[in-house]
């Protein structure tokens, strides 16, 4: 009798517990998606301020753009089946989608790791003018939550194997794919306002 | 090895300063004296730094901005000696100290002084309002806590080694840029804010979804306190202001730790972005302080007042109002910059809109008061201090708001004078009588009214004496952060803001008897019925200090002013003969390990050290790795436990005569 | 003992009592209170006339608040009606009152932010006399581009004619203000902000700088002159006389930071300094070269 009523309150608890955690998360996102509006205001009034340095048309290459945007794009559909196998209890095959998930991710970072450094060399580096400094900073900002991402993806991959699709599991696995769209959606912003207008 | 940390970093250029490293010094380690001497380390971990209830969260907040109270009124004091004596003179503060403690004095008292203040007030009593058992997020509530006091820790570290920041608590660039501020101090200031700005910032969602989503059954938004309502717009405000600074601080350390150009003079910075992005996070902070106070007042009000709440409706839509606008004005803290008459005029009428709702506020509190019958508490005192002062600051804020008239008392001290008119009583005055109010329930018995008294008066005596002569100072021409002058018809005006000073630090030291004296008394003054001033809403319900789950059966409720409701119909003491076992969130040491690295990380950052930087963003990304992983950070209280700590309170009810 | 220090407190309190007297006096010399240039004195009047409309909030607050503390105490004679907590009539007086007031006010805000913006040309039968301002670590360099003098730390003009001035900072932010004829606004490197002042009549008054700027900061103040036809062309005579060249070199030189500057007059300036020295920062052409920032702290 004890133990049931126990069972029963332990479970009633961990259900809110996860309920309020979901809703925490969307708020986490809100007060990230400001960052990131802050960021991109910045950039845009500093579009100009270039200050007789390299200017945006000569910075960009679409090709590298275009692969940097399929592979974070990928990432988020492989995400996607990764959510789905979960929804499904397949343990292998989330797994599998993480890791693919993952692999995507790397292949993201490794691409503008060396746009940045091929901006350095150039001489465009952060510190030549306000505008660089923006452009940098935007898109390392976008850049960094994309590696914590991955850390977490890790973790979670990593929390699969080890625990398999528990409710806590599964929560999370939830959320962190919540931040994974979250910052798709971000780069659709980086895309359309940092890169697209200088090649229109 | 050790980056720009070397032997320089003392603070051996003056006196001054070296008995401040000194004090702060001695005081930690006479603090780890005294807890050694009593043999209570193992007690202070395992009770209150690894603590995630709400409540012992919310005592170690108010713990925290105390001491920086203490702090802030210090520097205040030494301001006010300085600016008394230096008439053609160099006074006594060497110009680099007197720089940085203003700096320092802007920069505590907003970020760690008011907002622990306020986050512990919210934290000891929203969830007691809202019939719950702890907030949302208990181990991120221990995070926001161990951050801020790791942004605390920073400011107080540059007491010993190297210096604060010169350029202000708003850090303007270009000043605060790398070129013209190179040593440490702009790093301090920015590190300081980063880290307890992250804090403030998991404090608002923590909030927002405990008021959203842990309310007791039955209680709908309509019915919610107002206290809760204010902590409610208050918590929307950090999560969406806390951003913005940031950004702007990161932006700033940006351009001085890798030279960027952000906000440079030259190669394409931009100065005026700054002023926006601060004040884009600054005025929303303006009521982040204000607005919990407000729900302070009223709840002193309606209880001292013995009578329902005047106009619950208005204050509620006026609160929410107040929220709202505060992220459509923040341009008239620089009116002066050169925008044209339509921006200017926009900004202003968008700040003067804010009177509305604020005098709205403060005639629905006299309305409470009217076919009341006031008792006058020191947290009354405090509520009418604060309605006839406040209404001084509202005026020349809406003066202010007047592009030309700013132009004139822009950067004046007639400004300083107008802010700290709103902050002292708007703020400070509210978490005071929120200490009166809510002491007992923290603790189990009341504090003395004597010194309470004594506290108000010296406040308040001190504020008019300190803050009035400035706005004359204002119109006299003097501008702020003022070293030294050259007029001597500000002078006297100097020395009655100087006595205003010393009144205030007596309010200071009236504090600290007021509790000495009561803790002293404290079996005489208990609290045993938990409800010690006849109150109206949930948290009186529960025993002082309550239970750590609060409630043993989470109550239903269906009307504003819930218990008064319940005691109104008998039913507010119910002890049912069986108890459900509850669920509480475990103690962790994972939020103080946080606080910890986050320390590091700024320490490292602010001296250039590399290694250690990187160690200790690797440390807060194992602990949450590795607390991620932890799916049962539970306890479970069972019901014998339960039922002994309810009938212990159930004979103490009896002997009160409540049941 | 205690005598003592009674009379101490009492003389302390003496004193104080005093020292509000006399200063209630010394308000006259308030630049602010008593303006000396059109602009100034409708900003002055602005202030009193806003604040006497706020009166009108002030005065219902403090009557209500003593009237029920007096009313309402515990022994007062008020009727205690513990449910009263609505009333429509209260209601709509409390929200329409500080509407009004702020609606009031915010006319005036339109009208006088219009009125007074500080970028347009005074309309006087006068041509505008155009005065060129740059701050510095810790001083104001004023150039005359019409005259081709330039001086440090002192600002003449003649009375008669309004005063346009170009404001500029070749340092961090800082914020030009005369309070006797109005102001303020802020000097930024690489951008020119304006003022358009008058005075009434010839006299002496003075400006400074408002915005903290490092260490010289409580010196970076300067004198202001409005001088008769004949006393202005002494004056520009006597700084014709100085025989000192402000060319781009010795423009360097003026640079250096430095706390208490005297005044400094410059018989002759080079044409288009002021545009050269906005150039060091925007990159336009024929810039004066950029020196690294100096430690203010």
């Amino acid at each position: 009798m004890n133990q049931d009523m126990l069972r029963q309150v332990m479970s009633e608890h961990r259900e809110d517990c996860l309920d309020n955690r979901e809703f925490g998360f969307w708020l986490y996102l809100m007060t990230d998606a400001i960052i990131f509006a802050l960021l991109f205001a910045t950039y845009v009034s500093m579009f100009r301020n270039t200050a007789n340095g390299p200017e945006p048309i000569h910075l960009f290459d679409l090709k590298h753009v275009f692969f940097e945007t399929a592979c974070l794009l990928i990432s988020s559909v492989t995400f996607g089946f990764a959510w789905l196998a979960a929804m499904n209890k397949k343990r292998p095959s989330v797994i599998l989608w993480l890791i693919i998930t993952i692999v995507f991710g790397v292949a993201f970072v490794f691409l503008e790791v060396v746009e940045f450094l091929e901006m350095i060399q150039e001489g465009a580096g952060p510190q030549a003018s306000g505008y660089l400094s923006s452009f940098f900073t935007l898109v390392a900002t976008h850049g960094i939550h994309v590696s914590i991402g991955m850390i977490g993806i890790l973790t979670m991959t990593l929390q699969v194997f080890m625990k398999g699709l528990t409710p806590q599991v599964c929560s999370r696995l939830f959320r962190l794919g919540l931040f994974w769209h979250f910052l798709d959606i971000v780069w659709i912003g980086i895309f359309s306002v940092v890169y697209l207008p200088v090649f229109i | 090895m050790l980056g720009r940390l070397t032997i320089d970093a003392l603070p051996l250029y003056s006196w001054i300063a070296v008995g401040g490293a000194l004090v702060t010094v001695m005081a930690v380690l006479l603090t780890a004296l005294i807890v050694t001497w009593a043999g209570k380390w193992r007690y202070l971990w395992e009770e209150w730094l690894t603590s995630v209830d709400h409540k012992r969260i919310g005592i170690m907040y108010i713990l925290l901005s105390l001491v920086m109270l203490v702090r802030g009124v210090i520097e205040a004091i030494m301001m006010r000696t300085q600016q008394a004596i230096a008439l053609n003179n160099e006074g006594y503060l060497p110009p680099e100290h007197f720089e940085q403690i203003f700096t320092t004095h802007g920069t505590i008292m907003i970020f760690f002084m008011a907002m622990p203040f306020l986050t512990g007030l919210i934290n000891v009593v929203v969830p007691q309002q809202l019939g719950a058992r702890d907030v949302a997020f208990p181990f991120m509530n221990s995070v926001s806590l161990w951050l801020t006091a790791a942004g605390a820790g920073l400011v107080g570290i540059s007491l010993v080694l190297g210096k604060f920041s010169t350029a202000g608590w708003t850090g303007y660039p270009p000043y605060s840029g790398i070129g013209f501020s190179p040593g440490v101090g702009v790093d301090y200031w920015i590190w300081a804010l980063l880290v307890s700005g992250v804090g403030s910032t998991m404090t608002g969602i923590n909030f927002i979804t405990t008021i959203l989503k842990c309310r007791a059954p039955g209680m709908e938004l309509m019915q919610m306190p107002l206290f809760v309502w204010t902590a409610f717009c208050t918590s929307i405000l950090m999560a969406f202001a806390f951003p913005a600074l940031t950004v702007v601080a990161a932006l700033l350390g940006l351009d001085r730790t890798l030279g960027m150009h952000f906000f440079t003079n030259e190669l394409g910075g931009n100065m005026m972005n700054f002023a926006n992005l601060i004040w884009i996070w600054g005025h929303p902070e303006v009521y982040i302080l204000i607005l919990p106070a407000f729900g302070v007042y009223s709840e002193v009000t309606a209880v001292f007042s013995k009578k329902r709440l005047f106009g619950y409706r208005s204050l509620v839509y006026a609160t929410m109002a107040i929220g709202l606008l505060s992220f459509t004005v923040w341009l008239h803290h620089f009116f002066t910059m050169g925008s044209s008459p339509n921006v200017n005029a926009i900004f202003g009428i968008a700040t003067m809109i804010i009177a509305v709702p604020t005098g709205v506020k403060i005639f629905d509190w006299l309305f409470t008061m009217v076919r009341g019958r006031i008792v006058f508490h020191p947290a009354m005192l405090f509520t009418i201090g604060f309605i006839i002062t406040f209404v001084i600051g509202g005026i020349t804020g809406v003066l202010l708001a007047i592009p030309p008239v700013d132009y004139l008392m822009h950067n004046s001290t007639f400004l300083v004078a107008h802010f700290h008119n709103m902050l002292i009583p708007g703020a400070l005055f509210g978490y005071f009588a929120g200490t009166q109010f809510w002491f007992p329930k923290a603790f189990g018995f009341k504090l003395n009214e004597f010194w309470g008294k004594v506290v108000f008066y010296c406040w308040f005596i001190g504020f008019y004496l300190a803050f009035m002569p400035l706005y004359a100072l204002g119109l006299l021409g003097m501008p702020r952060r003022l070293e030294q002058y050259t007029h001597p018809d500000w002078q006297p005006f100097l020395l009655v803001a100087f006595t205003g000073a010393c009144f205030v630090l007596l309010g200071l030291f009236s504090v600290f008897m007021q509790f000495y004296v009561s803790i002293r008394d404290r079996n005489e003054n208990r609290d045993l019925t938990g409800d010690p001033w006849d109150g109206r809403t949930l948290e009186w319900a529960t025993s002082s200090p309550a239970a750590p789950y609060n409630f043993a059966v989470i109550p239903d409720v269906s009307n504003v002013d819930a218990f008064w409701e319940m005691k109104n119909k008998g039913e507010a003491y119910h002890f049912p003969d069986q108890y459900k076992p509850i669920i509480m969130p475990a103690n962790t040491g994972a939020g103080v390990l946080i606080g910890l690295f986050g320390f590091l990380v700024g320490f490292a950052f602010v001296w250039y050290i590399w290694w250690l930087a990187i160690l200790a963003m690797i440390g807060v990304i194992a602990t949450l790795i590795v607390r991620s992983c932890n799916d049962y950070g539970e306890e479970i209280i069972t019901s014998e436990a339960i039922m002994a700590i309810e009938s212990q309170r159930k004979a103490q009810l009896m002997s009160q005569g409540k049941l | 003992m205690k005598s003592c220090r009674n009379v101490l407190l009492s003389e302390w309190l003496a004193i104080l009592l005093a020292l509000l007297v006399l200063s209630g006096c010394s308000m006259q010399s308030s630049p602010i209170l008593y303006p000396k240039g059109p602009v100034s004195e409708t900003e002055r009047d602005l202030l009193l006339l806003a604040t006497a409309i706020m009166l009108f909030t002030l005065l219902p607050v403090y009557l209500i608040t003593f009237w029920s503390c007096w009313r309402y105490r515990a022994k007062g004679k008020g009727a205690y009606q513990p449910d009263w907590h609505k009333s429509i009539f209260v209601e709509v007086f409390i929200w329409a009152g500080p509407l009004v007031i702020v609606v009031a006010i915010s006319i005036l805000v339109v009208i006088y932010t219009y009125r007074l913006d500080p970028y347009k040309p005074l309309v006087t039968g006068e041509k505008a006399f155009r005065v060129q301002a740059i701050a510095q670590n810790w001083k104001w360099l004023f150039i005359y581009p019409d005259q081709q003098v330039a001086v440090v730390n002192e600002l003449a003009f003649p009375s008669e004619r309004p005063l346009n001035i170009e404001i500029t900072s070749d340092t961090v932010m800082t914020s030009f203000i005369i309070p006797a004829l109005g102001g303020q606004i802020y000097a930024m490197a690489g951008m020119t902000t304006y003022l358009n002042l008058r005075a009434y009549e010839p006299g002496r008054f003075s400006g400074r700088n408002t915005q903290f700027s490092g260490r010289g900061f409580p010196h970076m103040v300067f004198e202001v002159q409005s001088l008769s036809e004949g006393d202005f062309s002494q004056w520009l005579d006597k700084v014709k006389k100085a025989n000192k060249r402000l060319d781009s070199i010795s423009y360097q030189k003026l640079l250096k930071p430095e706390r208490k500057h005297p005044v400094e007059y410059y018989s002759w300036v080079e044409p288009e300094l002021f545009r050269q020295i906005i150039a060091k920062y925007t990159g336009a052409s024929g810039a004066l070269p950029l020196q690294k920032p100096r430690s203010l702290e």
